[in-house]
Order: C-alpha cells, then sequence, then structure tokens
C-alpha cells in the first residue's frame, strides 16, 4: 500500500506540558493547530476592526459580513433573546470554519476529525441549553418534552420519543461534523494515493493516467471546501435551535 | 460463524441505512430546488428550515454509521 489514508489523523506529542495523576498532558499537533486557527481568527478580526471606518475596505467588510451572517441566523432561528448566545455562537462558529478550512490545506492537520473535540463542543451546547433552560424557565423547560394538541392516549409514546431524541442531540450534533470531515479527507487521500499506485503498476502511462485521479483529487478539494462550510455553517444553525429550545421551550 | 467475521458483516450491514439518509437528503434538496424555482423570492428566506431539514434526515444515517463505528473500534 503506496499511502495510508488514515495516516493524517495520527496526533503526535509535540512535547510535554507535565503530568496530572499518571496522565501525560502533552501539546500536540491538534493543539498547535487549534492554536494556529484562533491566532488567525483573533488576528484578522481584530485587524479587520482596528481601523472602524465608516465606509468598510475589504478586510472590515469580511469581518462586518461573518458577524451579520451569524447575527441574521441567530435572529431568524432564536429570536431577539437568543442574541445574548452571540458570542458562544459566533465563537463556535468562526472556530469550527477556521478550522475546517485549515484542514484542507495539504499536510495540514483537520482538528474537527477527532470526535472527542466535536462531542466537546456538542456536550458544551447540550449542557448549556439544560442548565440555562432550567436556570430561566424552572421546571416549565420540561414542557419542552410534551407538544401541545396531542391526544392523551398517545402523549406517554410523543413523550417517550421527544425524551430519547433530545439526549441523542449531541450524538448527532457531534457525529455530523466528525463523521462528514473523516470521510471526505478519507476520499481526498484515498484519490491521492491512486496516482503513485498508478505510476508504480504502469509506468510511463502511469504517469499520463495519474492525471484522472488528480482532476478528482481538485474536484474533491472544491466539494470539501463547500462541505467545510456547510457543516460549520449546520453545526452553528443547530446550536441556534437547540439554545431556542432553552429560550422558547413548549414549541 | 467467527465473531470477528460476524462483527466486519454487521458494520457492513449497518451501513446500509446511510442510503436511506441519501435518499432522504436528496428529496429534502430537491424539493427545496423545485420550490425555490416555482417562487425564487420566497426562497430565501426558508434556507434555514432547508439545513435544519438536511440536519434531521441526516441524522438517521448518521446512527447507522454510529452502530458500524461501534462494531469496528468499540465493541
Amino acid at each position: 500500500m503506496a499511502a495510508d489514508p488514515i495516516h493524517q489523523f495520527q496526533i503526535t506529542k509535540l512535547f510535554t506540558i507535565g503530568h496530572i495523576g499518571g496522565q501525560e498532558i502533552a501539546f500536540t499537533n491538534s493543539s498547535l493547530f487549534m492554536l494556529i486557527a484562533v491566532g488567525i481568527i483573533a488576528a484578522l478580526l481584530v485587524g479587520m476592526t482596528s481601523s472602524r471606518s465608516l465606509v468598510p475596505g475589504r478586510l472590515q467588510s469580511l469581518a462586518e459580513l461573518s458577524y451579520e451572517f451569524v447575527a441574521d441566523t441567530i435572529r431568524s432561528t432564536a429570536g431577539k433573546e437568543g442574541m445574548r448566545f452571540f458570542p458562544l455562537v459566533f465563537s463556535i462558529f468562526m472556530f469550527i470554519l477556521m478550522v475546517n478550512m485549515i484542514g484542507l490545506i495539504p499536510y495540514a492537520f483537520t482538528v474537527t476529525s477527532h470526535i472527542i473535540i466535536t462531542v466537546s463542543f456538542a456536550l458544551l451546547v447540550f449542557l448549556t441549553v439544560v442548565v440555562y433552560g432550567f436556570w430561566k424557565n424552572g421546571l416549565k423547560f420540561l414542557k419542552l418534552f410534551v407538544p401541545g394538541g396531542v391526544p392523551i392516549y398517545i402523549l406517554p409514546l410523543v413523550v417517550f420519543i421527544e425524551v430519547f431524541s433530545f439526549f441523542l442531540r449531541p450524538v448527532s450534533h457531534s457525529v455530523r461534523l466528525f463523521a462528514n470531515m473523516l470521510a471526505g479527507h478519507i476520499a481526498l487521500k484515498v484519490f491521492a494515493g491512486f496516482i503513485p499506485l498508478l505510476a508504480a503498476g504502469l509506468g510511463v502511462i502511469g504517469w499520463v493516467g495519474g492525471v484522472l485521479p488528480l482532476g478528482m483529487v481538485i474536484a474533491l478539494t472544491a466539494l470539501e471546501l463547500l462541505v467545510a462550510f456547510l457543516q460549520a455553517y449546520v453545526f452553528t444553525i443547530l446550536t441556534c435551535i437547540y439554545l431556542n429550545d432553552a429560550l422558547h421551550p413548549g414549541h | 460463524m467467527d465473531p470477528v467475521a460476524a462483527k466486519y458483516i454487521g458494520a457492513g450491514i449497518a451501513c446500509i441505512g446511510m442510503g436511506g439518509a441519501g435518499v432522504g437528503v436528496g428529496a429534502i434538496f430537491g424539493h427545496y430546488l423545485a420550490a425555490a424555482l416555482r417562487n425564487p423570492s420566497a426562497a430565501q428566506g426558508q434556507f434555514g428550515n432547508l439545513i435544519f431539514g438536511f440536519a434531521v434526515t441526516e441524522a438517521m444515517g448518521i446512527f447507522s454509521l454510529l452502530i458500524a463505528l461501534l462494531l469496528l473500534f468499540a465493541l
């Protein structure tokens, strides 16, 4: 086998920070790329908005565009009160988008292709919804599981399904992002791996024929660019919809 | 049957469920496109609903993929 398509997800230790109990706390390539993403986002947003001109330049309008994009998403799904969660949602969107985009650069590491990252985000959102929902609405939050206008004899089944699907939310929320990034990057590497295989097997004809998988890689990269943005957006809009349940339970 | 072989076969069978999710996602985007071509001015307002429907439909496929991954790596 010429190239292992799974090898790109290998976590390597760069240096050790310390030990907690018996567990080693290390600075890995995953942490490095997370830091790079946060650094780029901070530099872009601070640098873009520092001039604060009335007529925005190219970079400033990019910052304003991303602000308005996320703000519109929140307003349309969670209403005006949803804007109090704007910092959380905006951070999640920018981080996931930036990490996905960096992952598309060859030899870069895709942080979101590890389920522990996406599960952390999904659980953060899930716990925010549960804690804030009970804190703001008290026990009325449980009305979320009892939709109105349902006949009494079918209600137990509906409540069961609602509770069940509520607890499955973090699962689908996290696995969606993780599986999309994982599958996309494996597909890229598999098609890229065909090129050296062809060249090794068929010689000159293989080198010429390698243009076909190369074209496929380019097309897949374009598709992955769309997927990287779409999954960041899907994660954000689902976050908003779940937060809406905490703000306005009872459908 | 060899339990390891049964595990791999089960993972393969579990992935069939993703086909259903593919059908569902295709139906959602197809119907959105059909409706958007009938009334393009109303299409932009329904983009959020489109993504939400896509996400909920895809969740079913994700659960079958999850079973496959659990069979392969966790159990």
